[in-house]
């Protein structure tokens, strides 16, 4: 199990590193949001992978899951939501500004919106 | 008494000087000579004592992590410094009241000196290898700002910069050596660094460390290769040159030689490095002050050359060359700082420092030639002024040296060329300028110096010849005193007179005395010979070295920050792997002790959707909508993971993230184009590939690696505290609410930032909006769909219910304030998209941003609300209540925390959301209401 979890974890950082290198705006925040997918889970993972663990204390169980990384993740997700946010709109902004979306603000070949 | 007065009267004093006006210069003058006159009052208390041989030391911690204190100490070596800088220093005081124009700022030149002397002083005093550096750069700066008081000068600028290059980059150099010596001895405190010899000089470091200290002390004092920054130092003010670079500064470095010397010295690498610089210096510098037109330039040269002569003394490997080095240092000082007063004098009466132009002055300024003539003579080493016995000193003691072994008369014979040199400089300038015909035709017409601008100078040149006359009684106390300091041993009996009998070294001298004449008068013979060379500026060439250094860096700065962020994300990732990767390949094994956990069917099934939607968001990222589709896939299965791993909080956190993530990345979709056109080369796609699989395998092995090794986790305390201590059964939330509540505070603060940034952003984009989707469809006119409008509306007063539940239970069960808020923004995203921006604002009139902001004071004032208990910040505190129809609850002030944070998450979320979705009702044209009017 450890090892396909690793194995997820690898593709989906390889998946979002590559889109993270494209040079439009919209593959590169949806890879920076893929890489975060894997970021949290391999972040998760450190306090090792615990199945059928309690979810609240319930006198003294030692099998209750480390709850470290996950308060640690769950503030990741939330602040992880919010630079998603703030790069999209950026990349809006910066298409409106420069009328390009490309991520070094070419303003090369870049064909406006059909107009149809 | 605090010796630490000596170092800081004039440092604070410097700020008095500029509280008085320019005009006033009287008052300014006695400003800056009263602090002083205190610290000198201070000096000449100790000075019995330490006279007698007691060294005061003192110290106040600083920095006990570095090791760095305020240490200062009071020794024979010091106190000789001390009355140097001190004594000659409110001599320029005086002098430079005079000196200096009507039209020049006398408040900032003596606030620059006065700090400057006590950075000088810092150094002479410091107990502490660290402070000791500390001050040394201080007068690295005071000096820069010294030499560039005239600012408007070119030259000034410019030799500013230049000295400050030089003695900086020798500064760091120190730096690195006493760190290094600090590491090989264990302490930075200057007794226990002395007293370590033995330890310093077996150490494989020693040659690093002896050379970085002398880098240090050689572009401070100018020695030979890097002398060149001192003659363009001279477009100073005279009176900085004359404290500066004759008395003080540059013997920072030759001051340096002899405080390191017992824990350096008496190696052959220094009997070689500092002996041979020596020498070299000496002769470079005599023969370039013999050619000198201008009478600062032939001074500088001069001081180059006379320090050359101290260091080839420190050099040498017997203790009474050392004592002759001090001894020189302190007659230098003095007959330099002489002169240098003349030669502001002259400049100030006559407009010119030119020797040509100069010529019988001794008839209108006869005070003037005499300071001169004795300052002269005590350079030239004639007998019966001072400079006579410590160059006699000299050339006793490299008769003695084994530096060059077997060619070590070379040693001696060099040495009087030196003062063979030094003598006809000195009769060129003095005779030149003085005597040497009738008076010329000069820019200013030439009359006498005010009295007290040439009182110095008579000091000081009447010092001269007590010391030249009377050395047993006026130096001997001293010498012995600063002797015993930096030989770490008893200084031999000393023996100053005047008169040693018919011996080698009188001998020399005479050769010196009358060949240094006979240069003179044929010196003609010498110009000749050296107009044949090409001028070469050090300058110039300095200035042309940084403006190649300074492209050299454009040129690199330009190929790595190129402005392409696809290029940065290529630096970084190759680091990544550069450091990751290194890091691996120095594992033994990646595959740990643990066991290997089963595989289920499920867990195969949710793996191998993962990867396969997390390959199709990459390979279809063309095709964005598909892409994005795929991209939720991914993130589903995420939060199922976590569901699978027991961590119910992130899956329920992971899920209306994922919600939200979702519309946020649509909408935007919306106005950005639907698809990516194909530009990518092949090679750069396989390239790309290349990296990502290599970062996938790395990020895919340390996993495993972690993975399959036992853990030790610091979570225990957590579990164990959480019921006790925070009153919670949900320990993340309590992690979140409670024990790292701060981080808690420092992430929802930076939440409500974004959100606030993306406001701003918003604010006033002119987006075009498309009228069709990428295949030439249009976009559906019916904007609120019945069904959407029905479901929402009878699902908000439900999953506002639900989040209240999830907020309120969050302490004990899975839940919290960042869930239930992401539960709420959810529910009213689902109303803004079924009934549209402009019903839900006119049913809803309250603004999102003040309720972020004020989520995130909740949150705040809740932490500092527990000051007022008297407990630390964030602080929390719990108890049961009960209330009727529900029973027995259970409350922490962590719920009001967590309230903070709740406010914060609907607030940031719906910010962003609502705001970008005004976009799309904005009134403004479009092609479709275009089309419409036609």
């Amino acid at each position: 199990m450890e090892a396909l979890f690793s194995m997820t974890t690898g593709v989906l950082a390889a998946c979002g590193l590559f889109l993270a290198l494209r040079g439009r705006t919209f593959p590169v925040v949806v890879g920076l949001t893929l890489l975060s997918y894997a970021v949290n889970l391999f972040l998760f993972s450190m306090g090792g992978l615990t199945t059928d663990g309690a979810v609240v204390i319930e006198g003294h169980g030692s099998d209750y899951a480390d709850p470290l990384p996950q308060a640690l993740v769950l503030t990741a997700i939330v602040i992880g939501f919010a630079m998603t946010a703030f790069s999209v709109i950026l990349a809006m902004r910066a298409r409106g500004d420069l009328g390009s979306d490309h991520v070094n603000g070419n303003r090369l070949d870049e064909p406006r919106e059909e107009s149809s | 008494m605090p010796l630490l007065l000596i170092v800081l009267l004039p440092l604070v004093g410097s700020l008095l000087p500029i509280m008085s006006s320019n005009e006033r210069r009287s008052a300014c003058t006695a400003l800056a000579a009263a602090p002083v006159l205190i610290a000198l009052a201070v000096a000449l208390y100790h000075t019995g004592a330490v006279l007698d041989g007691e060294v005061f030391r003192q110290a106040y911690s600083w920095i006990p992590a570095l090791d760095l204190s305020l240490a200062v100490r009071l020794d024979g070596l010091s106190l000789l410094f001390v009355l140097l800088i001190l004594g000659i220093g409110l001599l320029i005081i005086v002098y430079a009241r005079y000196y200096l124009l009507a039209s020049d700022n006398a408040p900032r030149f003596y606030a620059f000196l006065l700090l400057f002397m006590a950075a000088m002083l810092g150094i002479v005093m410091a107990d502490n290898l660290l402070l000791l550096w500390f001050f040394w750069e201080l007068t690295s700066l005071s000096s820069f700002l010294l030499i560039g008081y005239w600012y408007h000068q070119s030259e000034a600028r410019k030799g500013a910069r230049m000295a400050l290059t030089v003695t900086g980059a020798g500064g760091l150099a120190l730096l690195a050596g006493f760190l290094l010596l600090g590491h090989i001895v264990g302490s930075y405190d200057l007794q226990v660094v002395l007293d370590s010899r033995d330890m310093i000089q077996a150490d494989p470091r020693y040659l690093p460390a002896l050379l970085l200290v002398l880098a240090g002390a050689f572009t401070k004092s100018a020695q030979f290769p890097f002398q060149f920054w001192l003659p363009h130092a001279m477009a100073a003010p005279t009176p900085v040159s004359a404290f500066l670079h004759s008395a003080t500064m540059v013997k920072a470095g030759v001051f340096l030689l002899a405080r390191m010397h017992p824990a350096l010295a008496g190696s052959p690498e220094w009997l070689y490095l500092v002996g041979l610089t020596g020498l070299v210096t000496l002769l470079y510098g005599a023969y370039f002050a013999l050619l000198k037109y201008d009478l600062k330039g032939v001074l500088a040269n001069s001081t180059i050359s006379h320090l050359g002569l101290i260091t080839l003394l420190l050099g040498l490997d017997s203790d009474m060359a050392t004592i002759a080095a001090l001894f020189h240092i302190l007659n230098h000082a003095i007959f330099k700082a002489a002169l240098f007063m003349t030669a502001g004098i002259l400049d100030h009466e006559t407009g010119t420092r030119d020797i040509r132009k100069l010529q019988g002055l001794w008839r209108v300024m006869p005070l003037t030639a005499a300071v001169a003539v004795i300052a002269g003579a005590a350079m030239a080493g004639v007998p019966y002024f001072n400079g006579f016995l410590s160059k006699e000193m000299l050339l006793k003691e490299t008769l003695d040296t084994h530096l060059l072994g077997g060619l070590a008369w070379l040693i001696p014979t060099l040495a009087t060329l030196g003062s063979l040199l030094s003598a006809a400089y000195a009769v060129r300038l003095v005779y030149n300028v003085f005597f040497h015909g009738p008076l010329p035709e000069l820019p200013k017409t030439a009359h006498a110096p005010p009295k007290l601008m040439i009182a110095p100078g008579l000091l000081l040149a009447a010092l001269c010849l007590v010391i030249g006359i009377m050395p047993a009684l006026s130096v001997t106390a001293l010498l012995t005193a600063a002797g015993n300091a930096a030989l770490a041993a008893e200084t031999p009996e000393l023996h100053l007179t005047v008169w040693h009998g018919l011996n080698l070294p009188l001998l020399m001298s005479a050769v010196a005395l009358i060949g240094g004449v006979a240069l003179y008068w044929q010196r003609r013979h010498l110009f000749a010979f050296q107009r044949q060379f090409g001028a070469r500026d050090a300058r110039r060439l300095f200035e042309a070295s940084v403006q190649s250094l300074v492209h050299g860096t454009q040129r690199l700065i330009d190929t790595l920050e190129n402005g392409s962020l696809q290029r940065y994300m290529l630096w970084l990732v190759i680091t990544i792997l550069c450091l990751v990767g290194g890091t691996l390949l120095g594992a033994t094994e990646l595959r740990g002790p643990l066991p290997l956990q089963p595989l289920d069917g499920l867990i195969i099934a949710g793996a191998g959707m993962t990867i396969f939607a997390g390959l199709a968001t990459a390979l279809l990222h063309r095709r964005r909508l598909i892409s994005l589709l795929m991209l939720s896939i991914v993130g589903l299965m995420t939060s199922l993971a976590f569901a699978r791993f027991s961590a119910p909080d992130l899956a329920l956190t992971q899920l209306a993230v994922e919600v939200v993530t979702m519309i946020l990345l649509m909408l935007a979709l919306f106005f950005l184009p639907q698809r990516t056109p194909k530009e990518s080369s092949a090679p750069r796609i396989l390239r790309d590939v290349l990296l990502a699989s290599a970062f996938g395998g790395i990020v895919a092995s340390l996993n495993f690696a972690v993975l399959t090794r036992p853990l030790e986790s610091i979570s225990h305390f957590f579990i164990a505290q959480s019921v006790p201590g925070g009153g919670g059964h949900n320990v993340v939330n309590v992690i979140l609410v409670d024990f790292r509540g701060f981080d808690t505070l420092g992430e929802i603060t930076v939440l409500c930032i974004a959100a606030v940034g993306i406001y701003k952003l918003l604010n006033r984009l002119r987006l075009f909006m498309p009228s069709s989707d990428a295949e030439g469809r249009p976009w559906s006119r019916d904007r609120h769909p019945l069904i959407l409008i029905s479901v929402s509306q009878t699902i908000l007063p439900l999953a506002l219910l639900v989040s209240i539940f999830i907020f309120l239970r969050g302490h004990n069960a899975p839940g919290g304030g960042f869930i239930a808020g992401l539960v709420t923004a959810v529910a009213l995203i689902l109303l803004y998209i079924a009934h549209g921006v402009d019903w839900c604002q006119q049913r809803m009139s309250f603004q999102y941003q003040p309720l972020a902001v004020a989520g995130v004071g909740v949150a705040a004032l809740t932490g500092l609300g527990s000051w007022a208990f008297g407990y630390p910040f964030l602080t929390s505190t719990f108890g049961h209540f009960h209330v009727p129809l529900i029973g027995d609850i259970e409350l922490a002030t962590a719920l009001l925390f967590d309230l903070g944070v709740y406010l914060t998450v609907v607030g940031a979320t719906l910010m962003i959301l609502a705001n970008l979705g005004k976009l799309t009702t904005a009134h403004r044209p479009s092609k479709q209401k275009d089309k419409e009017k036609a």
